[in-house]
């Protein structure tokens, strides 16, 4: 019996040593990124329109013009090298960029614009509605959109900022493919649709490797790229919902990149031999809103109390530290025409007094529907205490992404906590979500933040916020979006709260790594390791 | 008339050789399950409180997009007409397109399936490998230090969060020790080196020769196999000590040792053969249970199986994708019972 115990335990022994494997560094050319890649939906670029979907098209599509990797906040040349604008004809005249490939070898054509964004309007997936902003449907775009050689000219219907039409050119869904690869693989009518889903036809600076949904997302680099090709010869973005094991695969130096580590996590990182932390702030602002539909909710004084109650600087100092900063104003940090004060402070007593000049009786009973997330929780917990104080009790309702938004949709929330981020790096986008409201009609959807918590701004800021957009004064245009958001601060039924910080933990040999202010903005094409 | 028609069904039953009218029954049986199952999962979908268009279209398309998705879906229509049509579908094999990544159901289970069938797998021997003799021996010594460790054994496995297990695991195996591989089913270098014939990757690397992925690939499933079958012998082991001290405690095991049988020919050929039958259930059970997926150990590791497809599925509202993985899971249980079922008559003669 000892004996064979002996054997048994040297027979696992041996076992375990024999499939030990060694931790070794990622090759030079390869950077291996841990990444929850379970949000994508499709890859198409006519359709994709979540975070990860978003990163994996910046990096294997272009734009015309667009927020380049060597500065995410310039907008620059990409395949069209210059434009004119004339706001009397509303028209934009761009010359594409010479000897451009796809990823297939084909050359770039101005056909391929105009096909591109036909596609996007006649497929009307969820992002098409930014191309459709400019008056564009599927019966009209190729009148809209004309090529001529190697210029394409583009028409738009409607009164807008010159800045406004190039930032909606500079989105996802403006990216060009390769219609003549595109449309070859089309089946039954959906102008390659579920091709696109599995291939990429771009000519950014990686083509599409290897894609299995919520599995692995690789990208092979293109050498002839036109801004030259990347360090990286592969991208190998592996799916990792679980940020503790991200951790463990970075220390072990299995992965080069962790990019879904949480506070604790990142701490946890803190004098880790051969890794560091980077953060880069992100376009996305954290809020409360009031639906309207509730009758408790529906004085200017509980929006007003409620600004003061909450514990900005307690938070983002403590559960969110690292992950979010205080910001009170509709348009994030770091980009034009973004409003910094922070008038609003933690003050119960003054929410109280607010309350109570108003003749507004407490406590006020409320439910607030949550993401059930772990820091969108937490958050929600730290609300409910601090709103307690001055008297407005918030019970907190968690559900899935897609449970809070369905009743969002609906309009039977009471309170709410999300987050937006703009469709497009302009400040119209926000604004239309913060600051205007066409319609309040039950039947009249709009996916704003006004419509759906059936708030109806006052006219004036109605009428501003559609003037912000047709001004063609560069300056003008953006202290006018200032103006809305000191104005929405004020009178909206909304608390916005913070902006949002991206932390990357990566190996310290990691070098030109591009972490702009949305997914869009996400580039490997700089990536060197020393 | 009726008295008629009754006779002439009671002459078509009896006609039938007992095996086809086995088969009928089993075949109608199943049929019947599965239809429940799926009209019952199909409810419950469409009844939950998420809009499976915006899990699709996004929370900011527009009201034309909104309203084109909402009529390809077939939500348009009365549910018995949706739920008609669905059943219309699987009969042809086609479990229609995941919303959640537009790719076909069919593909997707053929795909996150083998991952969980191949760690199931793993996990049910260690499980059926330590556990049973685990169980046995605990009977046989009831009291001993190895029963008190079996009982000890079991009771953490039934008591620990299985996350926590997994993360203990791979701090300290992975992380630490560096003796297994880490989340993933193989080295991101290894990915598809081998070409994909069963989906085992274990499988499809022996079939191909190629050890260096073999020996990666169980690198990695060792740790979340392992934890999963530590879940397994925790409960078969109890349940193996249960029954057998049942049948140690029977007349017949006291008289073959008052013949002088050995204590070994006493414990393994008279009461475990008693206890095969039972033995069956228990593991088939375990085997099916594992094989509807671990969600937590999947999402620990990172193994994209069929557990967290489906629940990632059921959170969206993805109703394809989740009635596609009810189908299969339905599947399971109903081959495993005939499986158990043809187990018992080789075992019991009394069974047939």
């Amino acid at each position: 019996m000892y004996h064979f115990r002996t054997h048994l335990f040297a027979g696992i022994a041996a076992s375990v040593l024999a499939v030990m494997p060694l931790h070794a560094e990622t090759p030079d050319n390869i950077l291996v990124v841990a990444q929850n890649i379970d949000d994508i939906v499709t890859i198409d670029p006519a359709s994709a329109y979540e975070f990860s979907s978003g990163e994996y098209v910046a990096n294997t599509y272009d734009t015309l013009v667009r927020y380049d990797a060597l500065d995410t906040t310039v907008l620059a040349p990409a395949l069209a090298t210059e434009w004119e604008i004339d706001a009397e004809t509303k028209t934009v005249t761009f010359t594409l960029r010479e000897g451009v490939t796809f990823h297939s070898g084909n050359p770039l054509r101005g056909e391929d614009v105009v096909g591109s964004w036909k596609r996007v309007v006649s497929l009307d997936k969820a992002p098409a509605f930014i191309l459709k902003q400019l008056g564009w449907t599927p019966e009209n775009i190729e009148e809209m959109v004309t090529a001529d050689g190697n210029t394409v000219t583009v028409r738009y219907e409607g009164d807008f900022a010159p800045s406004f039409v190039l930032n909606v050119l500079a989105a996802r869904p403006a990216s060009i493919v390769d219609m003549e690869t595109v449309m070859a693989n089309e089946l039954e009518g959906d102008m390659g649709h579920a091709w696109m889903n599995r291939n990429s036809a771009g000519t950014g600076p990686f083509s599409l490797g290897t894609y299995r949904p919520a599995d692995i997302l690789s990208l092979n680099a293109n050498p002839d790229y036109y801004q030259g090709g990347p360090a990286m010869d592969r991208v190998v973005i592996q799916h990792n919902p679980e940020g503790a094991t991200q951790r463990l695969q970075l220390e072990a130096g299995d992965i080069d990149m962790a990019k879904n580590l949480d506070p604790g996590q990142i701490a946890g990182l803190e004098g880790v031999e051969g890794v560091r932390v980077e953060t880069y702030p992100q376009a996305a602002v954290h809020w409360v809103s009031f639906n309207q539909k509730t009758e408790s909710l529906t004085d200017p004084a509980v929006w007003e109390a409620a600004r003061y109650l909450v514990d900005y600087d307690g938070m983002a100092d403590g559960m969110l530290k690292g992950q979010m900063k205080v910001h009170q104003a509709f348009w994030p940090d770091g980009f034009p025409g973004a409003l910094t004060d922070t008038p609003f402070s933690f003050d119960p007593e003054k929410a109280k007094q607010i309350l109570t000049d108003a003749g507004v009786e407490t406590p006020i009973n409320v439910t607030m529907d949550v993401i059930s997330a772990p820091t969108f929780v937490e958050m929600a917990q730290a609300l409910q205490a601090s709103f307690a104080q001055g008297g407005i009790n918030l019970e907190i309702v968690p559900g899935t992404g897609a449970q809070v938004i369905t009743k969002y949709r609906a309009r039977t929330h009471e309170a709410m906590m999300l987050y937006w981020g703009p469709d497009f790096m302009d400040p119209h986008s926000n604004a239309k979500a913060f600051a205007f409201n066409a319609d309040n009609s039950d039947d009249k959807y709009a996916s704003t933040t006004t419509w759906r918590n059936a708030w109806m701004p006052p006219a004036e800021m109605n009428e501003k916020a559609m003037a912000a957009l047709a001004e063609q004064d560069g300056d003008k245009r953006l202290e006018m979006y200032m103006e809305l958001q000191q104005e929405t601060q004020a009178e909206a039924p909304f608390v916005i709260m913070f902006q949002a910080i991206k932390q990357v933990a990566m190996r310290d040999t990691i070098q030109g790594f591009v972490n702009g202010a949305t997914s869009d903005y996400v580039f490997y094409r700089l990536v060197e390791k020393e | 008339m009726a008295v008629t028609e009754g006779n002439g069904k009671g002459r078509l039953s009896a006609s039938l050789p007992p095996w086809l009218k086995t088969t009928l029954l089993t075949i109608g049986s199943i049929a019947m399950t599965m239809l429940g199952l799926l009209f019952i999962t199909f409810i419950i979908g469409r009844v939950m409180p998420i809009d499976p268009v915006l899990a699709i279209v996004g929370e900011r398309a527009s009201q034309s997009t909104y309203d084109a998705v909402f009529i390809e879906l077939g939500l348009d229509k009365p549910l018995v007409v949706q739920f008609g049509y669905y059943i219309w579908d699987v009969l042809h094999l086609d479990f229609g397109t995941s919303l959640l990544n537009a790719r076909p159901v069919s593909e997707d289970i053929a795909r996150v399936f083998p991952a969980t069938l191949e760690l199931a797998t793993l996990g049910i021997i260690i499980g059926i490998v330590i556990g049973v003799p685990l169980g046995v021996v605990a009977a046989a010594r009831k009291g001993s230090w190895i029963d008190q460790v079996a009982r000890v054994l079991a009771l953490v496995g039934y008591s620990m969060p299985i996350f926590w297990l997994g993360l203990m695991g791979l701090l300290i195996f992975y992380g630490i020790l560096g003796w297994v591989g880490g989340p993933g089913r193989v080295g991101i270098f290894y990915v598809d080196v081998v070409p994909s014939v069963t989906g085992l990757i274990l499988v499809d690397a022996a079939l191909d020769g190629n050890w260096d992925v073999f020996k990666n690939a169980f690198s990695h499933i060792i740790l979340p196999a392992s934890l999963l079958g530590y879940f397994s012998l925790a409960y078969i082991s109890r349940m193996t000590r249960s029954f057998m001290l049942e049948q140690l405690s029977a007349e017949y095991i006291t008289t073959a040792r008052v013949k002088g049988m050995s204590e070994w020919d006493v414990i393994w050929k008279h009461a475990f053969k008693n206890i095969r039958v039972q033995l069956i259930t228990v593991i088939a059970l375990s085997y099916a249970n594992l094989l509807e997926g671990s969600v937590l150990t999947e999402i620990i590791f990172s193994w994209p199986g069929i557990g967290s497809y489906i629940t990632t599925a059921l959170l969206s509202a993805d109703m394809n994708a989740v009635l596609g993985g009810t189908v299969v899971v339905g599947l399971i249980f109903i081959l495993l019972n005939i499986f158990s079922d043809l187990l018992y008559k080789v075992f019991d003669p009394r069974a047939n």
